[in-house]
């Protein structure tokens, strides 16, 4: 399983996250988990991705993204998921 | 499995606190590329560099895209070329020459520093190390971004003080010859005691001789991050303090072996060291002077900075020797006056002189770092602060340098602008007194005694 960590920060809207889902499914990335919160009022939300079967490699989806982000008026970031692991777990 | 609120401290560090890995360094051996004949050598010394570190820019560049963590520089660090053009040049030129070539084979790979125009002299010098000496002022003018740094002393042989002497000179000596930009020249050359072979940050960077022929070694940072945490602990006591300080550590550290070890897989070539130093930058809310104010100070400089700046340290070490397996390189808090806002501003307010500066190179990494002087010091007297730093060195084991500009045409009142990490910094005054019947006594200063510490 290739993780990789995607974060959506911005205003709340409609539709940030079916937009970001049917980008995430047309390029065969599967979603782990989902999760959100607010932080000083800005809608935070974070999904764990698995992309073993993704047909672009990281570098694209995370320039795509990028794009996608720019769009809906968010950021929207792409990471894989050692960066967190080594900072947070021993 | 990772929650949001990691996640969210994770990137908050980078996108706020600016977190980076600061720099990823190849080191290359250029042992096997000596040669007795100077066009066959600067030839070889192009192809190894061409070839080695072709793919290191794009490597450090994919890593960056993929973990969302800025990799601010991609560098190298070569064998000190006194030892490698010791059978080929014969004058000062032609060690200028190997310069150029360095130079240009560091832009075609796009790399923007490359250090190891060096010569180690820490007990004696040969022929070839007092050439490449008297070379440097012109290599460091006639070349872009290739720096120099000389070893002058160590704990085990002492101190050359005819080599000392001679650094005086040619410091003047290569601000005269840049002083059209503020002496810049100055900026790229450091001289050491004790000065390690796995070092990944500039000016000082070489590639010892007891290395590998290749090596990745990999320099954290995160001052912002820091003091950030910090501020989360306002009036706690000490050990809540250190207790911070040392987590933060751990995670700035882990980020950078994740770096390091990823670099190492793509370009095949084996991981050296992780420095776990927190090097700041000019950016506002990058500074190691902002965490001493946070920890209690009112500037950089007060009493009470060198006690601060010890703990600072100690914890940066002992939070980051957990996070890597191999600590190496400098491995300490720098603080740069130029490169460091919080220091500059703590010398405008007259809290930060170059005398405290040197009692708080006792504690921390590195020396008397980036600091403007006025362009009219006597080549003796920097000798003399050069012979000062590096006596704290040999006594005290550690590593200590001087990186000091004095700035052609300016004095105290006046600013040097260096630009980009460099930065900028006010002209500090430096002690008139005369040390040069001390300093032209030639010969060395022994090696101090390891038994009876007081």
């Amino acid at each position: 399983m290739k993780k990789t960590i995607i974060t959506v920060v911005g205003k709340d809207t409609v539709g940030i996250i079916a937009r970001v889902c049917t980008y995430l499914a047309e390029n065969k990335i599967n979603i782990l988990d989902i999760s959100q919160t607010i932080v000083d009022d800005y809608f935070n939300m974070m999904m764990i991705a698995d992309m073993s079967k993704s047909v672009k490699p990281i570098s694209e989806v995370t320039d795509d993204l990028d794009r996608l982000g720019e769009e809906i008026g968010v950021i929207i970031k792409c990471q894989r998921e050692e960066i967190f692991n080594s900072m947070h777990r021993l | 499995m990772i929650n949001i609120s990691e996640v969210i401290e994770t990137n908050k560090m980078i996108e706020k606190e600016n977190l980076d890995v600061r720099t990823i360094t190849l080191g290359i051996s250029l042992l096997d590329c000596i040669d007795s004949d100077l066009g066959r050598l600067n030839e070889k010394i192009y192809n190894k560099i061409t070839t080695a570190a072709k793919d290191l820019v794009a490597t450090g560049s994919a890593i960056e895209k993929e973990f969302g963590i800025p990799i601010v520089n991609k560098r190298i660090s070569v064998t000190p070329i006194a030892i490698v053009g010791g059978a080929a040049c014969r004058t000062p030129d032609d060690f200028v020459a190997i310069a150029k070539t360095l130079d240009k084979a560091r832009k075609d790979v796009g790399v923007n520093f490359l250090g190891g125009y060096s010569a180690l002299v820490s007990k004696g010098m040969t022929r070839a190390d007092e050439l490449l000496l008297r070379s440097i002022p012109r290599a460091l003018a006639e070349t872009e971004l290739v720096c120099s740094s000389v070893n002058l002393g160590s704990t085990k042989t002492g101190i050359n003080m005819d080599a000392v002497r001679i650094m005086g000179d040619i410091i003047k000596e290569t601000a005269e010859l840049t002083k059209e930009n503020d002496s810049i020249g100055c900026s790229k050359l450091v001289v050491f005691c004790n000065a390690p072979d796995d070092n990944p940050f500039m000016a000082g960077a070489f590639h010892g001789v007891t290395e590998a022929d290749l090596i990745i070694n990999v320099g954290v940072s995160g001052p912002g991050v820091v003091k950030t945490a910090l501020e989360n602990v306002r009036g706690e006591n000490f050990e809540v303090l250190c207790e911070t300080i040392k987590k933060t550590a751990f995670k700035v550290t882990r980020v950078g072996q994740l770096v390091a070890q990823e670099a190492s897989k793509r370009l095949g070539i084996p991981f050296g060291i992780v420095d776990l130093s927190l090097a700041p930058t000019p950016a506002i809310g990058d500074s190691v002077a902002d965490i001493l104010c946070e920890i209690g100070l009112e500037h950089a400089g007060a009493p009470g900075t060198t006690a601060a700046l010890a703990l600072l340290n100690d914890q940066v070490k002992k939070g980051g020797v957990m996070a890597s397996s191999y600590v190496g390189g400098l491995s300490g808090a720098f603080i740069p006056v130029s490169e460091d806002q919080g220091m500059i501003d703590a010398v405008n307010a007259g809290a930060l002189t170059l005398e405290k500066l040197e009692a708080m190179t006792c504690v921390c990494s590195v020396g008397l770092d980036m600091i403007a002087i006025p362009g009219d010091t006597k080549a003796t007297t920097i000798s003399g602060i050069i012979a000062d730093e590096l006596a704290i060195g040999m006594v005290n084991q550690k590593t200590t340098a001087v990186r000091v500009i004095p700035v052609v045409g300016k004095t105290v009142g006046d600013s040097a602008e260096f630009g980009g990490l460099l930065g900028h910094a006010p002209i500090m005054p430096v002690n008139g007194f005369s040390c040069d019947a001390f300093v032209n006594r030639g010969g060395r200063i022994p090696a101090p005694i390891h038994s009876f510490k007081n």
